[in-house]
């Protein structure tokens, strides 16, 4: 028998719809008021500020030309940045998942007791500056582009979330494959990782985020802009005059007849942009991913 | 037989070596390196070789009560965060699961998801955008008659200002967790409520609620941990180095920042560091022993 849908249950809907439209349009709205802002002209933003609607008096392309007529530095920060999103996922994914593996393993003997060695680093911590007096004075990371690389290789959380999905996989299967004389390794390459296809997807995409939107190490680890990355190139041109002044230089014009205000946002575009497109195709695999790892370890 | 275990688990041990060389490389033997905290640090001695001077890099931090602020401002942001954050995350989930039309809901939690994409580099930019004294906010406001409202000249919107902000960034996020739980909920007891003459009022509290308690302790414990840990990306890029701003939104994790790099004191910035991780530590312990002793399913370990 269906019931009939009551008066509480339609005035939740339209409650819900309501809600739903606007937060919805608070998250998007910055974004289109960031691009409105970029396409502005200078003297409009100067005289009456940054403006909600963008109209043909107003529209102008200068701030995109200033940021793309010296492209070096900005396709250099792209490069490092691609480099090290690649390489640190790739190494990232197969550190994280062969840990998970062999912590999944029920009958690995020192699951509980390693398991925990990781987990306890999640409790307590050194904190900043041991850290990173380490990095600077040990391993020399001071302008090294590994320096971006390695402190994101291993996170704990990941790994309990890769060891939750591999803890899934029925044991009959590694059990199978070891009478047919497969190895731990082998095992691991060729049965585990295709069956964890989706965990891979999941952790890829998240880890590949930590990585391009990394600023932080850059600006630790980086004193010489020769590596870095978009992020931290992005956060320099908003924040010093300096960087603008640099262009200015490079394109021969005047501090003053710059659009310095509509360049930040030319170039806020710019090094979000790809990651905003690629966004509605990544989108199911980030819901469904987070998901798929329940929280506890 | 010790031996024989490990060999026959080699292959298995090799595959935990790089993992374990990072975890001691970069957690374990920084944890040994607190012990600068206690130190007069000189580059040229580090860490175990410079000279002891016990407590007299706390002393200053705990004595002129700086301290106290940045604890105080740590633990009232992140509280808001995640008192805040539960309500919009679980409300969000409650009030999503709610909408038929697919598409209408797909296109919304992807806008609700794309803060949380950015960088805090970019939400700045953003903020600049809108709150800036050539802010869209301030073009706005201009045609009502109110002129030059800045909200970097002022500090008593910051706290209102990064609360939202944070809000705006993680809801989407945090969404998914909790739907995902409502999801797994059988549709057989709201039925059964329904038939019984439950309202959706009714159906949301003591079903979908109860049901979703044990996600959403899991989640305030996880938070709970790093209570004391201040989002530096957030805070460093929204607040900076604006003094204006700092007694308001300056938090543990800034400071600690600033006085290695800025204004290098890097004794008192291990000082304030391991007073944060103790802190961290102890409240996530006394956390997990109370729900372990209230409802031991729910405990992280």
């Amino acid at each position: 028998m269906k019931i009939k849908t009551g008066r509480d249950v339609l005035v939740f809907k339209i409650f819900s719809y309501i809600i739903t439209t606007i937060f919805g349009l608070l998250c998007i709205i910055p974004f289109y008021l960031i691009v409105v802002g970029s396409l502005t002209d200078e003297s409009t933003i100067i005289k009456e500020g940054y403006q909600f609607f963008l109209t043909a008096k107003t529209f102008s392309l200068e701030a995109y030309k200033m940021a793309l007529k010296n492209p070096e530095s900005i396709l250099h920060a792209y490069g490092v940045t691609i480099f090290v999103t690649v390489v640190g996922t790739t190494l990232s994914i197969i550190i994280t998942t062969m840990t998970g593996y062999v912590l999944a393993r029920p009958d690995f003997p020192w699951r509980n007791a390693l398991s925990f060695f990781f987990f306890f680093t999640t409790l307590f911590n050194g904190g900043l500056v041991p850290w990173y007096l380490l990095c600077t004075n040990t391993f020399k990371f001071t302008n090294h582009m590994y320096a971006l690389i390695i402190p994101g290789l291993f996170s704990v959380w990941n790994m309990i979330i890769a060891k939750s999905f591999m803890k899934g996989i029925p044991f009959e299967m590694i059990e199978a494959a070891k009478i047919d004389g497969a190895g731990d390794f082998r095992i691991y390459w060729q049965i585990i990782m295709p069956t964890a296809k989706p965990l891979i997807a999941t952790l890829t995409l998240f880890i590949a985020l930590s990585y391009w939107n990394d600023w932080y190490n850059c600006m630790l680890f980086m004193s010489t802009g020769e590596n870095w990355n978009l992020q931290y190139t992005l956060q320099n041109i908003l924040n010093s005059s300096e960087a603008l002044k640099r262009v200015a230089a490079a394109t021969g014009m005047q501090i003053g007849q710059m659009p310095s205000e509509g360049l930040k946002l030319a170039m806020t575009v710019i090094a979000t942009g790809p990651i905003v497109f690629l966004y509605p195709f990544l989108q199911k695999y980030f819901v469904k991913g987070l998901t798929i790892g329940a929280v506890k370890g | 037989m010790k031996i024989q275990a490990l060999y026959k688990n080699k292959v298995l041990l090799a595959m935990l070596l790089p993992a374990t060389i990072l975890t001691v490389i970069f957690a374990y033997i920084p944890m040994a390196g607190i012990v600068v905290a206690f130190k007069n640090y000189n580059y040229s001695q580090g860490i175990f070789g410079s000279p002891w001077v016990w407590f007299e890099n706390f002393k200053y931090l705990f004595v002129s009560g700086k301290i106290w602020t940045l604890t105080r401002n740590t633990l009232l942001y992140n509280i808001a965060f995640i008192g805040l954050g539960v309500i919009f995350e679980v409300g969000f989930a409650i009030i999503l699961n709610e909408i038929n039309n697919k598409l209408f809901k797909k296109v919304m939690q992807g806008f609700m998801f794309l803060p949380y994409f950015i960088s805090w580099v970019v939400v700045s930019t953003i903020m600049l955008n809108i709150f800036g004294s050539n802010g869209v906010l301030n073009s706005i406001l201009s045609i009502f008659g109110v002129e030059n409202f800045s909200i970097y000249q002022q500090t008593k919107w910051w706290p209102v200002v990064l609360v939202f902000v944070r809000i705006w960034k993680q809801t989407g996020y945090g969404t998914v967790v909790y739907l995902a739980a409502i999801s797994g909920i059988s549709q057989d007891m709201y039925e059964a409520a329904e038939i019984d003459g439950a309202n959706i009022w009714q159906r949301i509290r003591f079903i979908t609620l109860p049901s979703l308690k044990p996600t959403i302790m899991i989640m305030v414990l996880l938070a709970l941990g790093n209570v004391f840990r201040g989002d530096f990306g957030m805070f460093y890029q929204l607040v900076g180095s604006n003094q204006l701003l700092l007694q308001s939104s300056d938090v543990i994790d800034t400071f600690v920042y600033r006085s290695l790099i800025t204004t290098p004191n890097i004794g008192m910035s291990a000082a304030a560091g391991l007073y944060q991780s103790v802190l961290c530590f102890v409240t996530i312990v006394v956390a997990n022993f109370i729900v372990k002793k209230l409802a031991p399913d729910y405990s992280l370990f």
